[in-house]
């Protein structure tokens, strides 16, 4: 899947906030620090970041509250405008983009769910979903079959016709999400969609995302402060600090091998066991004589504590879906992300 | 409680470094009086000398005669006014009163009106709604007042919609283009002070005196808070929903009509609320310029003192300005209801279809019987005459007559002449140096400098003295207004129930078309200058009691309940906890008050004042256009100095307070 080309490729992007940010980022010479900027005046949004979306995958965005993910990710979608760096979306440097170009591919292939919904408070359900479609002049009977699709597939038919007002937060939300569905999008952004909701709410749409997601099969980008979550949906997480990217990599690659102190610090208190799979612990087979049946390697190893704590072998087959085998598990390995020793 | 202190600390330093200044302000200020006082001030210093005044008042009169004949502006005023404004008039003219012009239908039976009124009132608030929206209507019918009212409102209907359109668009521009902005805020902030007859008189110039003026004066009046509220909206538009409507791929202009206007929606219709206060408030006012309706009416009434006349049109106005204002909030805060799946399009559109119905049943039954389509002459139930006699013996009962008469005798002679003839002795230097340090000591440096280029620039318009007389007018009533409204705030504030009422109260007189306001100081103290002091006391009162309820109220909590644990009377609470806290606050309600004051003196020259009012009146007679705009200018610059000072201050207080 990697070899295909990235639906976005961000390279070196910078966003500054301050009174003139091109000049002063073209004075910066030497690598300034985030506090060294912020005494200059300006405020790092972005920082040197790079950074590829792959075509189907889902890359969560992590980081603490103020460390630039939503920044980053309306430099995605030219909400903003980057300071420095290129950013491509299939192929196209969007910063070369014209108005009317721009307003093209946001109206076919962008669609984005936001924090506190963003819905037009004026517009019943129906309407707020159809929005994107009457803006690209799409006629009516037309819109409206397609707006009832969607709010069907997330779950609100019977209410087409109440208003934002007259819904809960969790209603609303799933108003947004069919909203940014309704053209279809190949990008789909989500700023901390979940982060308004009551945590029981919140657990239902993430079920609910996930069926959407299973069924669909975009290419997302998500935004969250909340590490379960980020661990419960990725492909790959991104971290996030100070508008620079710490850690680009999957779920496991960051427990188990975190790249630098402040993600070692953000992943401290997590149950590994619960995140990390046997693939990522096994070695090469190597002539080692393996016996008994083989563990399937697409399992965290929580959900082999059973098997690792009652077996006696020291060494584990681990084999595929298919159940060919690909390597080796070292028990004792394993226990030790059980138990947390390590 | 160190922070506290050393924050007392830089006050106090401030302060010092301030006051030497002031200090020396004063020194002068006082050593010009002393100087005058034993004889010894050249006379030069003590008033401006006529030769040292420039002729700007001719000047002006050259450049609007440049503009108005050389440029050719009138043949396109004169075309828009005789044109397209015209048009409008004569429509609504004939539709409202009946006016002989097309389309020929008017004029609608009254009842017609009033059950719409009902319906559109139920529609918007309920019941209560509904019977203040028939009732207005029917009591000036039945009062005999109809046609009169309908004259008004045949303006009103023509002038809100078209200050709303204007002031939405160039509030648009504004929040659009920042250099439009900052071009319009001072623009803005003189068109908001300058007294109404300023508009008068131009707008008679340029746009044919009769209802043409009337209504452009009136649009251009309403036009300023509609573009504030426009612009305000705009800017509060949530970022969110601006970036969904960006991400659904609006354009520019799909961006500003389907998403920034319809989510700014409360903030516009709160100026749709206001326009439509202002246009009634101004239209009374164009009796000024002859225009027939309900103003011309109680001008004539309350000029050969029929009081029962004049008070029964007051009623009316203010049933007018009421329900006008109630329906409009009640417009405001109404959001829109979805409907069940399945329901039937005559069930969705409810409302309009009843009251076409009624409004229909109601003409034609109008045709079967006349008194629904007219109260005639002799039909109506005015009781003017009879009110009249009450009034004028209650007035006469010898306990009322006595305190009336000595009230006015011991404000008179006691209070405002002394004073009046004080302020006028000063040295012209003398007293601008005294508002400069008023200003500077209130609000700062700026304002300070404001306060001299302003007073200096009224000293050299050659209406010294008339300036000095407006607004020892305006002192005199704001400080009885306040020695009456803040201990009546204060008393208010107290209690839960009795603010509410009481703002509930004050909220309504501030509806009320500032004109009502000279009935009840004419029918107390007659045609005098007790009655001006009286009538715009009453006005600035109100928001004098209203911001002192305020203010005092949203005190927080745990500031008062930390005031009682620490043991303090309620004195000590009052003055050492809820008085700062609330001062920002009542700063404004003082602010309000000037303004209105500044606003209402200059209405008030019709019952006989010595100010610029009584010049400005003047003018609306002839076709001085430079004379109208220096005096209206004056008055501008005054109100202005005193808004800069206060709301200088009250922002740095709240700063420093921590509030917003
Ligand atoms: N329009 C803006 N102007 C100035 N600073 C901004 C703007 N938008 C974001 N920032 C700053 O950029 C930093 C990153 O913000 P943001 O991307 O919203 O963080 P996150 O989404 O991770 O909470 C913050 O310090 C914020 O204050
Ligand atoms: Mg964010």
């Amino acid at each position: 899947m990697r070899a295909s080309t990235p639906v976005i490729s961000a390279r070196n992007v910078w966003k500054l906030f301050g009174p003139s940010p091109e000049r002063y980022l073209k004075s910066l010479s030497a690598i300034r620090s985030f506090d060294e900027i912020r005494a200059d005046g300006y405020i790092a949004g972005v920082k040197d970041v790079s950074i590829r979306v792959d075509r189907g995958e889902m890359l969560v965005i992590m980081g603490l509250s103020g460390s630039g993910k939503s920044t980053l990710v309306r430099c995605f979608s030219r909400l903003h405008s980057i300071t420095g760096g290129t950013i491509e979306v299939d192929g196209q440097d969007i910063m070369k983009l014209s108005e009317r170009d721009l307003i093209e591919l946001r109206r076919n292939k962008m669609g984005m769910v936001f924090q506190s919904f963003g819905l037009l408070p004026h517009r019943t359900v129906l309407e707020n979903v159809a929005f994107p479609l009457e803006m690209r002049g799409q006629d009516c009977p037309e819109r409206r079959e397609r707006a009832l699709e969607v709010i069907k597939l997330v779950g609100l038919d019977g209410r087409e016709d109440y208003f934002p007002r007259e819904l809960s937060g969790g209603q609303q939300q799933r108003v947004g999400i069919a909203r940014s569905l309704a053209i279809e999008p190949d990008i789909w952004f989500l700023d901390e969609p979940f982060s308004a909701l009551d945590p029981l709410i919140r657990r239902e749409m993430q079920d609910e995302f996930l069926r959407l997601q299973e069924m669909l099969g975009k290419t997302i980008v998500f935004i969250t402060h909340d590490f379960d979550e980020a661990l419960r949906l990725a492909d790959r997480i991104v971290i996030m600090r100070d508008g620079s990217v710490e850690q680009c990599d999957s779920p496991d690659q960051i427990v188990m091998k975190p790249a630098t102190e402040y993600v070692a610090k953000f992943t401290e208190d997590i149950d590994k066991a619960r995140v990390v799979h046997a693939n990522v612990l096994t070695k090469p087979v190597n002539g080692h004589v393996l016996e008994g049946a083989p563990i399937n390697g697409g399992s965290t190893i929580h959900e082999l504590a059973r098997v690792l704590v009652n077996d006696n072998r020291i060494l584990l087959p681990v084999a595929n879906d298919k159940g060919v085998v690909t390597g080796v598990l070292e028990r004792n390995a394993a226990l030790n992300v059980l138990l947390g020793a390590e | 409680m160190a922070a506290l202190s050393t924050e007392l600390q830089e006050i106090t330093d401030k302060l010092w470094g301030r006051s030497r200044l002031l200090i020396a302000l004063l020194i002068m200020a006082f050593a010009l009086i002393l100087a005058k006082a034993i004889g010894v001030l050249p006379e030069w210093l003590n008033r401006i000398p006529e030769a040292a005044i420039p002729p700007t008042a001719q000047v002006l009169d050259a450049i609007f005669n440049f503009i108005q004949n050389e440029l050719g502006i009138i043949y396109v005023t004169r075309f828009i006014a005789e044109g397209p404004l015209e048009f409008l008039l004569d429509t609504s003219g004939n539709l409202l009163e009946g006016k002989r012009r097309w389309p020929y239908l008017g004029p609608i039976p009254w009842s017609a009106i009033a059950v719409v009124a009902v319906v559109v009132g139920y529609a918007l608030g309920g019941w209560r709604l509904a019977a203040l929206g028939g009732g207005t209507f029917i009591w000036t019918a039945v009062i005999g007042q109809w046609k009169m009212a309908m004259q008004t409102m045949s303006v009103i209907v023509v002038s809100a919609p078209l200050a709303f359109l204007m002031g939405l668009t160039l509030g648009v521009a504004a929040w659009k283009y920042r250099w439009f902005e900052r071009m319009m805020k001072p623009i803005l902030s003189v068109l908001q002070t300058l007294p109404f007859f300023t508009y008068l008189l131009p707008a008679v110039i340029f746009f044919k005196v009769g209802p043409t003026a009337g209504a452009v004066a009136t649009i251009t009046f309403a036009i300023p808070p509609m573009i504030l509220m426009t612009t305000l909206g705009l800017k509060k538009v949530s970022p969110e929903v601006i970036e969904a409507g960006h991400m659904s791929g609006c354009t520019r202009w799909q961006m500003l009509s389907h998403v920034y206007v319809p989510a700014a929606r409360t903030e516009i219709l709160v100026g749709v609320n206001q326009v439509i206060m202002l246009c009634l408030a101004m239209v009374v006012l164009t009796a000024f310029i002859g225009m027939p309706g309900l103003g011309a009416k109680l001008l004539a009434m309350m000029g050969s003192f029929k009081l029962g006349r004049s008070f029964e049109i007051g009623v009316t106005i203010v049933l007018l300005a009421v329900m006008l204002d109630r329906m409009s909030k009640a417009w405001v805060v109404k959001q829109p209801v979805h409907f069940e799946r399945g329901t039937p399009w005559w069930k969705r559109h409810q409302v309009s279809l009843i009251a076409l119905v009624l409004f229909i049943g109601f003409t034609l039954l109008s045709q079967v019987f006349p008194i629904l389509a007219e109260v005639g002459r002799k039909q109506h139930l005015s009781q003017g005459k009879e009110i009249d006699v009450v009034i004028k013996s209650f007035l006469a009962i010898d306990a009322i007559k006595g305190t009336t008469e000595w009230l006015r005798w011991f404000l008179n002679v006691k209070v405002l002449i002394p004073f009046r003839n004080t302020l006028l002795a000063i040295p012209t230097p003398a007293f601008i140096l005294l508002v400069v340090s008023f200003s500077y000591w209130v609000g700062g440096r700026r304002p300070g400098i404001y306060a001299a280029v302003f007073f200096t620039v009224v000293a050299f318009s050659g209406w010294w003295d008339r300036s000095v007389i407006t607004l020892y007018t305006v002192i005199s009533a704001v400080a009885l207004a306040a020695i009456i409204g803040i201990p009546l705030g204060v008393v208010a504030a107290r209690s839960s129930r009795w603010s509410k009422s009481i703002l509930l109260a004050c909220d309504t007189a501030q509806t009320f078309p500032s004109f009502i306001y000279l009935i009840p100081a004419i029918m107390l103290f007659g045609v005098n200058d007790v009655a001006v002091v009286f009538s715009i006391l009453i006005f600035a009162a109100v928001p004098l009691i209203r911001y002192t309820i305020i203010g005092l109220s949203s005190v927080p909590p745990e500031m008062t309940e930390a005031a009682d644990m620490s043991g303090s009377t309620r004195r000590q609470k009052l003055m050492s906890v809820q008085f700062p806290l609330a001062l920002p606050t009542m700063a404004v309600g003082f602010n309000q008050a000037i303004m209105f004051s500044f606003f209402m003196v200059i209405i008030a020259a019709f019952i006989g004042t010595q100010d610029l009012g009584q010049e400005l009146q003047r003018t609306l007679a002839g076709t001085e256009l430079g004379k109208n705009f220096v005096l209206g200018l004056n008055v501008s610059l005054m109100a202005l100095t005193f808004d800069m000072a206060i709301s200088s201050w009250a922002e740095q207080r709240k700063k420093r307070l921590g509030l917003d």
